[in-house]
């Protein structure tokens, strides 16, 4: 009944690595149940090298050019080497949303830690390049064009934290999102149960207005699945576009 | 997107977001392994922690953050290497069939136009040939009646010379014969009525003279 018993994290194989704890547990099972999918889905789509594609290969195609066109036109054309990464990301994010949405399964990206390891993975890959594009240089970034030296005292500061902030953002919007449909729909559904429980045969009817409403709370999740996913990738395409173009 | 995945920049980069997984698994190792520390009682599973929020159990954190960097390594893995390069390959592909194709059906119609600029001139020349030939045999049809024409009227005019000919002969012939015949009449009847044996070039110079009478 416990609405939030859908996150707890459960060993299935016990794995201690340099003394922390690393055991295989049921998240760890469907971030690979999630890289297998996307794997099978590329490659077998393609398998074929079809000139008219089938239905698996039409859907290969269309994840490729969805980010393709979200690289291109929010990263810009230099931004071209690192269309696998934002690739990997959203396919990541968006298969693991997606898994969440099928009952008794766990979705890893309603974890903090999960979705804050990967906005870190895009922030330190973002500034390695920055660093790595323009040198020192890049710290000019923090210093916006055209403003007056006498405001850099604020300025600068208040630029750096706007950049240090962009992991905690970015995995709090993901986390936030996932957690928070996830635990209405239980909540939701755990009404209908009460009411069942509680009113006897009333509760079959009565229970009936939160099973609608969790109808369209999945239908609304599905979105949310995807868009978070979405908005995950398009802010990594212009954090990209950022550390290419410093503004 | 065609090259999208040129290998050598590719290599490189897929370093940089390797750097990047390796030294994030790192700093944050560290951080969870203070974290592990001062919260020894929680390590042991989430019967501890059940009151809160399982995303905030420290204790779950190395677990994660180990397969999250090994599953999202595999998968970059296996997208920039394998499964992307594979898309590329056949989206482009597709894209210079489809530009082969689209030059093979602009050329042929090419041809097909110029096949048929041929097939027109060659059937004007055969207009033009055909319009020569009927001009030829209609003059020489022509020709050929004038000819015929011309032949029949010398033909008939021939004819009719010949025939006056024949005809001035036998009236030549009928005069000479009535002249004979006058002429022995003329003997005869002077003969017998006055009994006068006249001589044959009196009696036909007599007959002439009045044939000639008579004419005049």
């Amino acid at each position: 009944m416990d609405p939030l018993h859908q996150f707890q994290i459960n060993s299935l194989f016990q794995i201690v690595l340099g003394g922390y704890d690393v055991s295989f547990t049921n998240s760890a099972f469907f971030m690979v149940v999630a890289v297998a999918a996307i794997y099978a889905l590329l490659v077998m789509g393609v398998a074929n090298k079809s000139m008219v594609p089938g239905r698996l290969q039409s859907l290969a195609e269309m994840f490729y050019e969805f980010v393709a066109n979200l690289v291109r036109d929010n990263a810009g054309h230099d931004a071209k080497p690192y269309f696998p990464f934002v690739f990997s990301i959203f396919m990541f994010v968006l298969i693991g949303n997606m898994i969440g949405m099928i009952p008794f399964t766990f979705t890893f990206t309603s974890h903090i830690i999960v979705t804050f390891a990967l906005a870190a993975t895009v922030f330190v890959f973002v500034t390695i390049l920055a660093l790595m594009k323009h040198g020192l240089h890049f710290f000019s970034f923090f210093m916006p064009h055209g403003a007056p030296v006498a405001l850099a005292p604020i300025l600068i500061p208040i630029e750096v934290i706007s950049y240090v902030m962009r992991p905690v953002s970015l995995s709090i919007r993901l986390f936030a999102n996932m957690m928070a449909g996830h635990t209405m729909l239980k909540v939701f559904a755990g009404f209908t149960v009460m009411m069942i429980s509680g009113m006897g045969a009333l509760g079959f009817v009565t229970g009936l207005v939160p099973l609608a409403i969790n109808v369209a709370l999945t239908g609304f999740e599905f979105l949310v699945a995807f868009l978070q996913a979405y908005v995950f990738s398009i802010l990594t395409c212009l954090y990209i576009r950022d550390a290419l173009e410093l503004h | 997107m065609p090259n999208l995945l040129a290998k050598g920049r590719l290599a490189r980069w897929s370093g940089v977001a390797g750097a990047s997984l390796v030294t994030l698994t790192t700093m944050a190792g560290t951080v969870l392994a203070a974290a592990a520390e001062h919260a020894p009682d929680a390590a042991h599973g989430g019967e501890h922690a059940s009151g809160g929020l399982p995303q905030l159990n420290p204790a779950n954190f190395p677990t994660q953050i180990f397969w999250l960097a090994l599953t999202f390594g595999v998968l970059y893995y296996l997208m920039s290497k394998k499964a992307l390069p594979r898309v590329a390959e056949v989206l482009e592909a597709r894209q210079e069939r489809i530009s082969r194709d689209l030059a093979k059906a602009a050329q042929l119609k090419e041809e097909a136009e110029a096949i048929l600029a041929r097939v027109e001139k060659s059937l004007a020349g055969a207009r033009s040939e055909a319009q020569g030939v009927i001009a030829t045999a209609s003059a020489e049809i022509e020709a050929n009646n004038q000819a015929r024409q011309a032949q029949l009227n010398a033909d008939i005019s021939e004819r009719l010379r010949s025939a006056e000919a024949s005809i001035a002969a036998a009236k030549d012939q009928a005069l000479a014969n009535i002249r004979t015949a006058s002429t022995d009449i003329v003997r005869d009847i002077t003969g017998r009525l006055a009994g006068v044996e006249v001589d044959q070039a009196q009696a036909d110079a007599a007959v002439a003279a009045v044939l000639e009478e008579r004419r005049g």
